[in-house]
């Protein structure tokens, strides 16, 4: 196919060079048929690319997490040349690694009833009804292959004395599903399958490229076919082509300042993406983890998760009387002084039945809530009590340590405070985000060629992630569907389909990309990246955090946009491009939250009712639960950029629940 | 409080880098030590000028990403941790603070405290993985590991590959480091057909790489924010010498 | 590659040849010691194993030459691997308050001889050659006596008469001959340590050699790899013991003749 030039290389004023004008149509590309059957069949369905053609096709994967490993070599594996681009100075070190509690899969191992058919079920109901069925399922499907592939890497998962694996349950699951490699789940995967992508760097099937920060993707007619990558140690900007894009990265909890990603995590490669006419669905869909360890001061840089097992012994409270909180804040009354009877358990109370394991976001809205009547027990005002001491009387110190050393040590550390003898403090903290690039069921965004896989893109868990499926979905994308699904698209279009990185587009890019970077480090203000950081962090945590209402969010949409023009106009960064330079990295993905967040909001404001982890103080029961609206909202939110300064326009893809019953989620 | 840092700066590799002196007032005990640096660095861009270059992503000790010798320790000392988990209740008001970079000839240093620890990835790629393609596995459970293996594999596994070990060591070797990973692989019954191979290559790839010998100071394990185990090393040398003797006398 | 040039060509491979080699000589620093402390015996027993050693002819030889072998690949090693060590970190830390290794205070020798091995080692080198000369060589330049000549002192080898006793009788001056006389090591020890410095030269590098075994015979463990947690307090004992107990040992010759009690 020979390579239209449609572009003069003079410097775009709008980003949406060469995506076309023609309407987004969201085809989910679901295959008819059962729904058990429907992988197999499209698998059968799926063009091959032929064994001995396959060298000849390039394929771009931008992250090296779960997903993107995983990913790059399996592709590489199948035969396909692969370019993998990671921010970290190791692929090793992307944030999967900082999973700490396990990985689902449907094994049965346990013989306690666990199937396919109910971790899909299990999914798509934490998910409070607002994922793919098709999706899901095969998500299920594949978790069992996940166990054995990672076994066989040598992933050392925890082990019965018999030799075989170990399980537990998680996350207020029935079966215990859950694999885990002690507290390290996340690293031993990603160690796993960075060896699995070190194999093929070795073999020469990949070309790695480390603290590379992809800045802009590259349309060419309308596909994606390549990317522009800065250096970060020289700062030089270069040009990758090949035949296909992949994102696998991760999600965009950072645009809260406050997170418990890592401090390099970012949205600007799904953002750029959306920027040239990928569509961003359900954006508003974040997670809020429970226990975490609460803010200690303004400097603070990000927020540390404890797992989630901890509510499995520990018993949240604060004092049933504002006063009695108010002493506590002030440090005149230890919690140990305060008897039982004056202490509110409001988990235990509210929920009888699932008391302190109550779902993520659950668990997350009670906190915030006695919070904010003026219960809270830190000085900063945001934070309960986890206790153990009725678990320490009940089992002995000694088995509190050997469930939770590792745990208890990890909150000494960051807090002095020895939790052996004083409760915890906890309160939640953004952790992960269910929204990302809308992708159909080949995990194809909307522009033919760019992929999305693991966080990065929005299809398996809904409004709210089940604990330990994100280790699932992150490998289940990238080693056993996208492997497959992008041969569709490659063999569909040919292997002359790879354009010159001397293309005309590219220049244009490159052209942007540079002349962005230079206004950055030409403003010359005077406050630093973090500054605005914070304070957007801030406007999203107050107006689209735990609960959001319209009055906030409107307020938001009018604060934002002033941020950010303030950032334009009053940015410090010092430095130059030609050198590493961390203040400009940050300043860029700044840059992108300052965006992003507002398609955020606008996404929170559009969904009139609550569902998983986006709640609506207008539209709850009169208990205080979420009211999910499934007449006017069983859709996914597929948001499509119109151009700088214009209003996105959204999509709606609907969701059609055939297997699934939809009903209220309740846990009391 | 107040503390005083001397600070190693360094434009590049090329640049023979200097010491420059900084304030950190009114720092809270509750900060982490790189939140510390953080509000340093903040009071730098303001004032026009370019922040200290230092690593972190994760700062919740896991990623390896945060690399500074603190003190003249690698992480600074305390049992376990990282620098991103150190925090700042274990300075005094008034101290001064020497942060320096992981010092290697392996490690070359990119920017003031960044270094490039591309060796690590290097002599993983030599061997530190099975041969498996995805999908062509058995089942999961049709390879039993005796629970004590698994959990000595696990040990070993739990190396977060920040390069403290070679920091410390006065040889600047990476011995911990590759006895990790050659341990881990070699514990478990799935990392058996490529044993030998793997010991070798990974050996070498280490020599080549430029790091020192282990003279079994224990540095690296006084320092590993794991707590790794100098067995693991006594290991690898076994494993090592298994190898010779099976493959060497080919 | 081959076994030979992967032992000679790894960092491992040169561990385990140092691992081996001092092995060897431990052993052979053990066996002289036993040999030296016939010397209590009376002047008939060392002499007459030194005359038994003598006699063994080639054997004698080929343990000479395994010997030097040994010497040489630990020097080489030695030599090889700590100047690979120096251009593996080229810088100290400035802000070093105290050494990394700092939490093995209560191995406070060893961890000092682990710090030294090297320095330790060539003063050890040193002394050997000179101990060569002062009393195999025999080198009467340096043995600090005006006049006299270790090469001069032979005894008796059988008893023929009344006075005169095996092993322990002086041949006269001027008679005897290396190779067909027994030579009167008795003589020449209690000579040699007459001389205070010698002594004291002696029983530093004595100590230095210890400090260095104290050290080496735990991380020889370590480098063949059968050292474990489990297994190091008995090594680390070992490793102490045996370096004190041939400290004792060695020292005890040139201390008893000091103090005059041979």
């Amino acid at each position: 196919m020979a390579i239209k030039k449609k572009k003069t290389p003079t410097k775009a004023k709008t980003v949406k060079t060469n995506s076309r004008t023609s309407k987004v149509i969201l085809d989910s590309k679901i295959p008819a048929g059962p729904i058990a059957d429907k992988w197999d069949k499209h698998r059968f369905n799926l063009k091959l690319v032929n064994p001995a053609n396959k060298r000849k096709y390039e394929v771009i994967v931008v992250g090296s997490g779960l997903a993107g490993a995983s990913a790059a070599a399996s592709l590489a594996e199948l035969g396909y040349k692969v370019k993998c681009f990671c921010y970290q100075d190791s692929p090793r070190r992307a944030h999967s690694i900082a999973a700490q509690g396990g990985i689902n899969a449907a094994k049965n191992y346990q013989n306690d009833g666990d199937s396919a058919y109910r971790l899909f079920y299990d999914t798509v109901k934490g998910g409070d009804y607002r994922s793919r069925e098709s999706n899901v399922y095969r998500l299920a499907q594949v978790s069992v292959d996940i166990i054995d592939q990672c076994a066989a890497q040598g992933v050392p998962f925890a082990r019965e004395y018999g030799g075989l694996l170990a399980n537990r349950s998680f996350g207020g699951a029935q079966v215990s599903r859950t694999f885990y490699a002690r507290g390290q789940t996340g690293q031993q995967l990603l160690l796993g399958a960075y060896s699995a992508l070190n194999r093929q760097i070795s073999l020469g099937n990949v070309e790695m490229h480390t603290r590379s920060e992809m800045l802009d993707v590259v349309m060419i007619d309308g596909h994606a076919k390549g990317i522009v990558v800065r250096n970060m140690i020289s700062g030089e900007i270069s040009r990758h082509a090949a035949h296909s894009v992949v994102l696998a990265t991760g999600g965009y909890g950072n645009v809260f300042f406050l997170s418990t990603n890592a401090m390099g995590c970012n949205v600007t490669a799904s953002y750029r993406a959306y920027k040239r006419g990928a569509c961003f669905a359900n954006p508003c869909f974040t997670q809020i983890h429970p226990t975490c360890i609460p803010v200690s001061g303004d400097h603070q840089s990000k927020l540390t998760l404890m797992s989630e097992s901890l509510r499995n012994d520990g018993r949240v409270w604060v004092p049933k009387d504002k006063k009695t909180a108010e002493k506590i804040r002030k440090g005149e009354l230890s919690p140990n002084d305060i008897s039982d009877k004056d202490r509110d358990y409001f988990l235990e109370r509210k929920y009888p039945s699932f008391g302190n394991l109550v779902p993520r976001d659950v668990a997350s809205r009670n906190a915030k809530e006695v919070c904010d009547e003026g219960r809270s027990v830190v000085s900063s005002g945001l934070g309960v009590y986890l206790d153990f001491a009725d678990s320490i009387k009940r089992m002995g110190e000694n088995t509190v340590r050997e469930r939770y050393g590792n745990l208890f040590d990890m909150y000494e550390k960051i807090t002095g405070t020895n939790a052996y003898q004083n409760p915890m403090t906890i309160y939640p903290a953004v952790h992960y985000t269910m929204g990302g690039l809308w992708v159909d069921y080949n995990l194809m965004s909307n522009l033919p060629g760019l992929f999305a896989i693991g966080e990065a893109n929005f299809s398996d868990h809904g409004a709210n992630r089940l604990g330990a499926s994100a280790l699932m979905q992150g490998l289940a994308d990238g080693y056993f569907v996208l492997p497959y699904t992008i041969g569709q698209y490659l063999a569909e279009n040919g292997i002359s389909d790879r354009p010159s990185i001397d293309d005309s587009a590219f220049s244009v890019v490159q052209d942007e990309v540079e002349s962005r970077i230079e206004t950055l480090l030409s403003i010359k203000g005077d406050r630093t990246p973090t500054s605005f950081h914070r304070e957007l962090g801030q406007i999203m945590w107050d107006k689209c955090g735990m609960a959001r209402n319209k009055e906030g969010l409107e307020e938001a949409l009018l604060t934002i946009p002033k941020l950010r023009k303030e950032f334009w106009q009053n940015l410090s960064v010092p430095g130059k491009n030609t050198a590493l330079n961390q203040s400009l990295e940050h300043a860029g993905r700044v840059a992108d939250f300052l965006e992003f967040g507002e398609l955020m909001c606008r996404d929170a404001l559009q969904r009139e009712e609550s569902c998983g982890g986006h709640f609506r103080e207008e539209h709850q029961t009169p208990e205080g639960e979420a009211k999910r609206n499934d007449d006017d909202f069983s859709y996914v939110s597929a948001w499509e950029h119109k151009g700088e300064n214009k209003k996105p326009q959204l999509h709606k893809e609907n969701l059609v629940y055939d297997e699934v019953k939809m009903t209220q989620r309740s846990y009391k | 409080m107040n503390l005083k840092l001397k600070v190693w700066r360094q434009d590049n590799a090329e640049d023979d880098g200097r010491f420059e002196y900084f304030e950190a007032l009114d720092i809270s005990p509750d900060m982490s030590f790189l939140e510390m640096l953080d509000v340093v660095n903040e009071g730098i861009i303001s004032d026009g000028d370019e922040a200290i270059a230092f690593d972190s992503d994760c700062r919740e000790g896991i990623c390896g990403t945060c690399s500074m010798v603190i003190n003249g320790v690698p992480h600074g000392g305390q049992k376990g941790t990282t620098a991103c988990q150190l925090h700042m209740r274990h300075f005094n008001d008034g101290d001064t603070i020497v942060i320096e970079p992981w010092r290697a000839t392996a490690f070359p240093v990119h920017r003031d405290l960044i270094v490039d620890r591309s060796s690590f990835d290097r002599i993983q790629r030599s061997g530190g993985f099975i041969s498996v393609r995805t999908g062509s596995v058995p089942d999961a459970n049709a390879t039993p590991v005796a629970k004590e293996n698994s959990d000595l594999a696990m040990d070993a596994a739990q190396c977060i590959g920040c390069g403290a070990c070679v920091a410390a060591c006065k040889n600047a070797s990476a011995m911990l480091f590759v006895a990790a990973k050659v341990s881990h692989l070699s514990l478990m019954p799935q990392g058996q057909p490529e044993r030998n191979r793997r010991a070798l290559a990974m050996v070498n790839q280490m020599d080549e790489e430029g790091f020192g010998n282990c003279s079994v100071n224990g540095s690296c394990e006084a320092v590993c924010p794991k707590e790794i185990s100098l067995d693991f090393i006594a290991r690898m040398n076994r494993e090592y010498g298994r190898a010779l003797l099976k493959k060497g006398c080919s | 590659m081959s076994l030979a040039s992967n032992i000679f060509n790894t960092s491992l491979g040169r561990k385990y040849l140092m691992a081996l080699s001092g092995a060897g000589l431990f052993g052979f620093v053990v066996v002289h010691m036993l040999g030296n402390l016939t010397i209590f015996a009376g002047p008939a027993a060392i002499n007459q194993y030194a005359a038994k050693l003598h006699s063994l002819g080639p054997l004698l030889w080929i343990a000479r030459l395994s010997l030097l072998g040994m010497v040489g690949i630990h020097i080489w090693a030695a030599i090889k691997l700590s100047s690979e060590n120096k251009r593996a970190r080229k810088f100290q830390y400035e802000g070093t308050i105290e050494p990394v290794d700092s939490h093995r205070k209560s191995e406070i020798v060893s961890r000092y001889a682990a710090r030294t091995m090297i320095y330790s080692g060539l003063i050890i080198a040193a002394f050997a050659f000179y101990h060569l000369a002062h009393y195999t060589w025999k080198v009467p330049q340096i043995n600090g006596l005006n006049n006299i000549d270790f090469e001069t002192f032979y005894v008796h080898d059988v008893n023929a008469g009344e006075k005169q006793i095996a092993y322990t009788t002086a041949l006269p001056e001027g008679v005897g001959k290396e190779g067909e006389n027994a030579v009167d090591v008795y003589r020449m020890v209690t000579s040699g340590f007459g001389v205070w410095w010698i002594s004291i030269f002696y029983i530093i590098s004595v100590g230095l050699l210890c400090i260095h075994l104290s050290h080496g015979l735990s991380a020889m463990f370590q480098s063949i790899g059968i050292k474990s947690k489990a297994s190091q307090k008995l090594i680390n004992r070992f490793a102490l013991t045996a370096a004190l107990l041939l400290f004792a040992g060695y020292v005890s010759v040139p201390i008893s003749v000091l103090f005059g009690f041979l």
